[in-house]
């Protein structure tokens, strides 16, 4: 039996549920944090390898930046009521994620072409590093799209009709999050180099 | 009523158990109550009890490498036949088994133990009833940080019966040791286990840590402002964040420690040279020093995520029996916060002598030794909570005690390790033994027994037997001064850490009875501690049955809810809460409980 606790209360005090996810999002960017000051340690040291980011980055770039706008209008519309508006934008949403996931790893085997080897003898930390941070973001960002597909086909299957955004709205600011979490990255793999 | 939690079935039904008087439990399945249990109280006692199996454990292999150092020249036919002959041939244990007995221990101790065992017991146990909650903000993300921290253990238990034997290559598992597999038997097999077990225990962590601080800040019951919590309140609350905050960064450093193990990276891996294949390895550029910076950005959080919630314990036990409110209530709390945010400025002093440049090791020593102001100023008012006051000595309240002196006599010798120049000396003997062991390790662990002791009548409602626990303090207490004090003057004169058999060195030969005392002590705590769990197994079906639902005329919430409260916790309304929780010998009163409204006569706080 599955069990959950919910709160009646007062109006303007955040959802249990939603606080949890700031919090947790405080966490990942603690992971990250902690990946990126090795970065910068590491760069400091010899032996470290110079490579421009492959051009694919932008394009993934853009489609992320994209989904969060998707996603937003999801949002606006479930809490409209327009069901087929909000599922037309879930599915793009959601294929927009996988399609970043596709960019990131063809960017990778653009590097690879290159003769940048990420993991492996004889590959640098330079480039590991590189692969190591984005492949966990991809990780993050696949998480939110199963998220996504979870509350999507959810709703089918459940006896009642739901009306509480707040699900919604959890996995919607967890996809902006991960959207800015890739814009720093982005950024960081940019200017720091 | 504003923010009172309700408990409801997935499908929307409300088992408001206001008419069961808390007896709605034997609706439940052996299965949905004891095993995948969403109660918080449950989910407690799982913590509890997987925690213990695992202080026996990890103690019992002190004994074990304990056994080597004080009689390295004995046979002990007994080890052959339990530890077998590759482990322990003619008796004697072998050099792998020590270090991996060594690893084992530290690392069950630190995190399985005094982490999860104690974090992870009171946390659960006492958040929602101490803050007037009926559960958990998610109490299935709860039972899933239980499961999760019960497959850590598993997986960390199957590594001592691989045939390489687990890792050995200390708790804080540096490379080329865990990086490297043929570095040694235990860096194969036995340190995949290992980072798995620690990777689920992160898991575990933070959905633990998650948790707790979304219900403290938002399932409070009405009048339950932040100044009213209770101090165990926000000392769980700030060790929840300290690990939610650092456990992130140990997995990135243990996700970059997978790569150079099993995808040929060189982060922590260099050219180095191995004997046992007689070449260099093909790596080039990596560093141990950036595993050490990430290990110890989490690893010095780290212990302070095992002493706080022993702080808060503490405090509300000794509060509690020196019939007296706790002294500087703020102070306290600021003082916690200070220790959090000094915990994550303070990492590089484990690192003063891997070539830190001095500018910045001096930096450190002066971030270091400011921890002691926020460590002070809890001693002295804990002892100014003692002064004159009406003490009840429990052995709750003997273990905090207990507490306040190691706490005191462990923060002595960190002042002396904090000045970077003592500490080149110092570093990496026994004297740090000496220091974490008594600061960290049997501080944590008083704090634990109090806990135990002073909250097992809400836990199971009977009481523990009271003499068992003073012959259990007693010996418990000279025990520990016995064993780790005299570790001060062997680290003094430069006896390291680590090594195998101390009796073939010449600086080190005087040391020999001194050992074997050190090893007889700890075999004899050790055996004391079977005291402690006979009473806690013994009394759980046969203690003293509870007559008063608050045995010991307490302020805090979880005394107001039944003797066996189910799940919801209290069988009507939550509590309104009226007062802060220390209201102890106030206006000729012996004690008024929270939710006691504010009289008209009555002065104020
Ligand atoms: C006044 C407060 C404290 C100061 C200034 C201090 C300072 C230090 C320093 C400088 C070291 C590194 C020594 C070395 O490796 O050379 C150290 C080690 C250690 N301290 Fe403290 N400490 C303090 C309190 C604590 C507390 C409260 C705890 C735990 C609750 C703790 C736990 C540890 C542990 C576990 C280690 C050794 C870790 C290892 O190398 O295995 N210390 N301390
Ligand atoms: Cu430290």
């Amino acid at each position: 039996m599955d069990m959950a606790v919910s709160n009646q209360q007062k109006s303007g005090r955040i959802h249990p549920h939603k606080f949890t996810l700031w919090v947790a999002m405080g966490s990942i960017v603690m992971m990250f944090a902690g990946l990126t000051s090795a970065y910068v340690v590491r760069r400091s040291q010899a032996n470290w390898l110079e490579f421009s980011l492959p051009n694919i980055f932008i394009a993934s770039t853009i489609v992320i930046l994209f989904s969060s706008l998707t996603i937003h209008l999801a949002l606006k519309s479930f809490k409209a009521r327009e069901m087929q508006r909000y599922r037309t934008l879930i599915a793009i949403t959601a294929f927009l994620g996988v399609l970043f996931a596709v960019l990131q790893f063809i960017g990778f085997t653009d590097l690879h072409k290159q003769g940048v080897q990420l993991f492996g003898q004889g590959s640098n930390p330079s480039a590991s590093f590189l692969g190591i941070i984005t492949g966990l973001h991809v990780l993050h960002v696949i998480g939110g799209v199963i998220a996504l597909l979870v509350i999507f086909f959810g709703a089918f299957f459940s006896k009642t009709k739901i009306y509480s955004p707040t699900s919604l709205e959890i996995v919607a600011t967890y996809w902006h999050f991960v959207d800015i979490l890739w814009i720093y990255l982005f950024v960081f793999f940019t200017w720091i180099r | 009523m504003s923010n009172e939690a309700v408990l409801h079935t997935g499908t929307g039904e409300v088992i408001h158990d206001t008419h069961h008087d808390g007896h709605h439990d034997h609706h439940q399945s052996f299965i949905s109550k004891y095993v995948f249990s969403q109660d918080h109280k449950m989910i407690a006692k799982q913590f509890l009890i997987t925690g213990m199996v695992w202080a026996v454990l990890g103690g019992l292999m002190s004994v074990l490498f304990r056994l080597q150092l004080g009689y390295p020249d004995q046979s002990f036919p007994i080890l052959e036949t339990v530890l077998g002959k590759h482990w322990a041939p003619g008796g004697h244990i072998s050099p792998e088994a020590y270090y991996a007995l060594v690893t084992t221990h530290g690392t069950v101790l630190v995190f399985f133990v005094l982490t999860a065992g104690l974090s992870g017991t009171f946390a659960n146990f006492l958040i929602p009833l101490q803050v007037g909650a009926r559960d958990m903000a998610s109490p299935f993300l709860n039972m899933l940080s239980y499961w999760f921290f019960f497959a850590a253990s598993v997986v960390m238990l199957s590594s001592i019966f691989v045939q390489t034997g687990p890792f050995s290559g200390g708790w804080t598992a540096y490379p080329p040791l865990s990086a490297l597999r043929d570095a040694s038997p235990g860096s194969k097999t036995g340190m995949d286990l290992w980072l798995i077990a620690m990777a689920l225990f992160v898991v575990s962590s933070l959905l633990g840590g998650l948790n707790y601080i979304s219900t403290i800040l938002n399932m409070r019951t009405k009048g339950m402002s932040m100044t009213r919590l209770p101090l165990t309140i926000w000392a769980l609350f700030f060790t929840a964040i300290l690990g939610v905050l650092s456990f992130p960064v140990l997995l990135s450093g243990f996700i970059l420690l997978i790569f150079d193990r099993n995808f040929g990276t060189s982060f922590y891996l260099s050219d180095i040279f191995l004997t046992s294949t007689n070449k260099a390895l093909p790596n080039e550029g990596g560093s141990a020093i950036l595993y050490q910076h990430l290990f110890w950005f989490l690893g010095h959080p780290e212990v302070y995520i095992i002493i706080l919630p022993s702080m808060g314990l503490v405090s509300e036990i000794m509060s509690t029996n020196a019939r007296k409110p706790i002294f500087g209530y703020i102070a306290m709390v600021g003082s916690l916060f200070a220790i959090a945010v000094l915990a994550f400025l303070v990492w590089a002093h484990h690192m003063f002598v891997t070539g830190l440049n001095p500018f910045l090791g001096s930096v450190f020593v002066l971030l270091t030794l400011l921890i002691a102001v926020p460590s002070a100023i809890k001693v002295f008012n804990w002892l100014t909570t003692l002064w004159r006051g009406n003490i009840r000595f429990t052995p709750g309240m003997l273990f905090s005690i207990g507490f306040v002196s190691m706490f005191i006599s462990g923060g002595l010798t960190g002042i002396w390790l904090g000045n970077s120049a003592l500490d080149v000396h110092l570093h990496d003997t026994y004297f740090i033994i000496a220091h974490f062991h008594i600061v960290m390790g049997v501080a944590s662990m008083f704090g634990m027994f109090a806990g135990i002791y002073h909250w097992y009548p809400k836990m199971y409602g009977r009481y523990m037997n009271n003499t068992l626990g003073y012959v259990h303090f007693w010996i418990t207490i000279a025990g520990a001064y016995l064993i780790f004090w005299p570790m001060h003057y062997e680290g003094l004169a430069g006896m390291p850490r680590r090594y195998y058999d101390y009796s073939i060195w010449e600086s080190f030969k005087q040391f020999i009875d001194l050992n074997r005392f050190i090893s007889t002590v700890a075999l004899i705590v050790f055996a004391a501690q079977f005291l402690f769990l006979f009473n806690f197994f013994y009394s759980i079906w046969k203690g003293r049955k509870l007559r008063t639902p608050n045995p010991w005329d307490s302020n805090t919430l979880e005394w107001t809810t039944p003797i066996h409260a189910g799940h919801g916790n209290w069988p009507g309304e939550i509590p309104e809460v009226h007062r802060w929780a220390y209201d102890y010998g106030k206006d000729g009163k012996d004690f008024i409980p929270q939710n006691v409204p504010v009289g008209a006569d009555e002065s104020q706080h």
